[in-house]
């Protein structure tokens, strides 16, 4: 008796307990109000299905997200993904548009090795303001949010930019496998990152450096670089996201492109149980918020709801799973029940100087 | 910019370090309008400085809030969404043909109310100012298409009045009615922050909270009326747009916060927290205001180099707070 309350209680405490449960509750609600919605099936070899699109259309979300997860676990916050979304994709498109064969692989590629570029120096920007210069990320990041829809709209010309490119258009709706592209793109991305902080020491530094980043240099890593770091690797996931956000319409708009999508990806990483404060971020946890968001959009479309007021049900979730995470909010209304103090285990920290 | 930091230097031995940004601004203003004015022979019009208020009154409102919050060393991304909720609200009722009067109160309550809760999470469960005012502009704009999916024309009388009504010599140069309310909103708030105790707990909250905390000031009151306040300011920015524009639409003010907070940084205030003033604020409104008329002016160049160069001003003044010294972390 005693052992399954004290697992229910390991359960509902769980980070990632409510971000799925309210998952669960919206694909039921989705379920009840039409019943093929979990049906998956297979067509021209390809896999169609609601599930399936959900998928598909977070995938830009979750890339974004990934990489704002890295910058807020450092205790920083990126507000230019939007416009960096915009950027790379205006860039990509602008190029593939000058050539004379607009199907051409080499052409393509060429493209978004421009767009990755310039976003990289971007990203390069913000990172100096915040690792070298020592402003306030969100002021750092405010510049180039503002300024960046300008720059995004100049590449533009302030025009909707159409394409028609086969191998470009790939990136958005086209399939591998049975499935679309875009999950193979985000996955690798989830993968890669996965790697590179949880098989080396980066994850770790990283984390250190959100917990306390004076307190991480005087123990001999080099803050700057990592916080430095995370702001590039932030721009080049939002680079990808935005190629794949025009690729999906064979369109630029400098306007539209990427908007709000700096604060649907910080709600992404929180409703996965990263604290904006830093110091511990959970990739899993990243996901599952943006398929959630995602989730919820979807489900306010096929209710036959306008897409805007979608944003007050996304108020609501933010509000609500804010509130179960907040210590404050759980003091207050679990007083009654014994306090269960979360145990953080802590990774071991190394002995040894850590190369930053 | 050599002239620049000399000046500064020049009165750094006189001046507090604090004074410095607002100067700055005041200096580039005063750049910006000679290049306005060497340029284009309209610009010396005073009707020209009349405009730049009349198109930025509810603007300044809403920055006048946002100083307030961004004092305290928060953040208030709510207010753009909360304005378009207010003309919204405004639209929708006098359609169904409510009387000004109440429709007035309506929608000067939905916006201190909505800071009033955002503020009360924001202390009593110790969130982010950030992530609730968030929450707070998603739901606004959110009703904002709840209540209509398009705009809606505002025909009442009292509205077109205040919207027509030229303030000064009917045949020369005029202000309108939003600019007198905004003059009014920026008196107040100088007042407060400079003379009352709400304004001494706002500065003491921004320098450091926990002093403020220690030393016996009413923290969680001050903050939770700061984010009042800012709804207030929204709200009745909200309306004066609806006197400017005669209409409600779900997608106004879109992007307006950063335009908002851009105003207050680069009118000096230190977006920490305790060290700003609502003069600069009032400047800052200004240089946006007459980077758009000298973009409008030139007319070759296209409305997004507004974001490009208020990008680049806000980076421009981030660094000089910096450089100046000023505690900014």
């Amino acid at each position: 008796m005693t052992g399954t309350r004290s697992g229910f209680r390991a359960l509902t405490t769980h980070r990632l307990f409510w971000p799925v449960a309210v998952l669960v509750v919206l694909l039921a609600a989705n379920t009840i109000h039409r019943p093929g919605f979990l049906s998956v099936q297979l067509r021209d070899g390809h896999l169609y299905g609601s599930l399936v699109d959900i998928v598909r259309l977070s995938a830009p979300l979750i890339l974004v997200a990934l990489g704002m997860t890295l910058v807020i676990a450092t205790g920083g916050i990126d507000l230019s993904v939007g416009s960096l979304c915009a950027i790379s994709g205006a860039i990509a498109c602008l190029y593939i548009s000058r050539q004379p064969d607009q199907n051409s692989l080499g052409g393509v590629l060429t493209a978004l090795a421009l767009g990755l570029g310039v976003a990289l120096v971007l990203g390069a920007w913000n990172g100096v303001l915040v690792a070298v210069i020592g402003i306030q990320p969100i002021i750092a990041t405010l510049i180039l949010m503002v300024a960046g829809r300008g720059l995004a709209q100049l590449i533009t010309e302030g025009q909707i930019l159409t394409i028609n490119s086969d191998p470009y258009k790939a990136i958005g709706v086209g399939h591998l496998l049975t499935l679309p592209l875009a999950i193979f793109i985000a996955l690798a991305a989830a993968l890669l990152i996965a790697a590179v902080t949880r098989r080396t020491a980066l994850g770790l530094i990283v984390e250190s450096v959100g917990g306390n980043a004076r307190a991480s240099r005087l123990a001999g890593i080099r803050s700057g670089r990592v916080t430095f770091l995370v702001y590039v690797i932030s721009a080049a996931c939002a680079a990808v996201a935005g190629f794949m956000m025009t690729a999906n319409v064979s369109s630029a708009d400098g306007n539209a492109a990427g908007l709000w999508v700096e604060l649907d990806a910080i709600l992404a990483v929180v409703i996965g149980g990263t604290s904006l404060a830093g110091g511990r971020f959970s990739l899993g946890g990243t996901i599952l918020g943006a398929l959630l968001i995602q989730t919820l959009t979807t489900t306010v479309y096929a209710m036959n709801i306008s897409p805007q007021t979608s944003l007050l049900f996304k108020a609501v979730v933010v509000i609500a799973v804010c509130l179960i995470q907040a210590p404050g909010f759980r003091a207050r209304f679990a007083r009654r029940r014994p306090a269960a103090v979360p145990v953080v285990t802590a990774p071991e920290q190394p002995k040894e100087q850590v190369p930053a | 910019m050599t002239t620049l930091s000399l000046t500064a230097a020049r009165t750094w031995a006189r001046l507090p370090r604090r004074h410095v940004p607002v100067l700055a601004t005041g200096f580039l203003l005063l750049v910006l309008y000679g290049v306005g004015v060497s340029q284009y022979r309209a610009f010396s019009g005073v009707q020209v400085v009349f405009n730049v208020f009349i198109d930025n009154g509810f603007l300044l409102v809403v920055a006048v809030g946002m100083t307030f919050v961004i004092l305290t060393g928060g953040i208030d991304l709510s207010v753009g969404s909360v304005v378009a909720m207010t003309a919204m609200v405004s639209a929708f009722l006098l359609e169904k043909g409510t009387p000004a009067a109440l429709v007035l109160l309506v929608a000067l309550l939905i916006g201190p109310t909505l800071g009033f809760l955002m503020g009360c999470v924001i202390h009593f469960f110790d969130i982010q100012p950030f992530i609730v005012t968030l929450a707070g502009m998603f739901f606004a704009r959110g009703m904002c298409t709840f209540i209509s999916g398009s705009s809606i024309p505002i025909t009442d009388g009292f509205w077109t009045r205040m919207s027509q009504a030229r303030i000064g010599n009917p045949s020369g140069n005029f202000v309108s009615v939003s600019v007198l309310i905004a003059f009014a909103v920026v008196v107040v708030a100088g007042y407060v922050l400079a003379y009352t105790r709400l304004g001494r707990n706002v500065y003491a909250i921004g320098g450091n909270a926990q002093s403020a905390l220690l030393m016996g000031l009413p923290v969680g009151r001050t903050r939770i009326a700061v984010y009042t306040i800012s709804g207030l300011c929204a709200a009745v920015g909200g309306i004066l747009l609806s006197f400017y524009t005669l209409s409600g639409a779900p997608l106004i003010a879109v992007g307006m916060e950063l335009d908002v907070i851009a105003a207050v940084v680069i009118g000096g205030t230190v977006l920490t927290g305790g060290s700003g003033y609502v003069f600069g604020t009032v400047l800052g409104v200004l240089v946006l205001g007459v980077i758009q008329t000298l973009i409008t002016f030139d007319g070759s160049l296209n409305s997004w180099w507004t974001k490009i160069v208020i990008g680049g001003l806000l980076f421009a003044f981030i660094l000089l707070q910096r450089l100046i010294g000023i505690r900014y972390k």
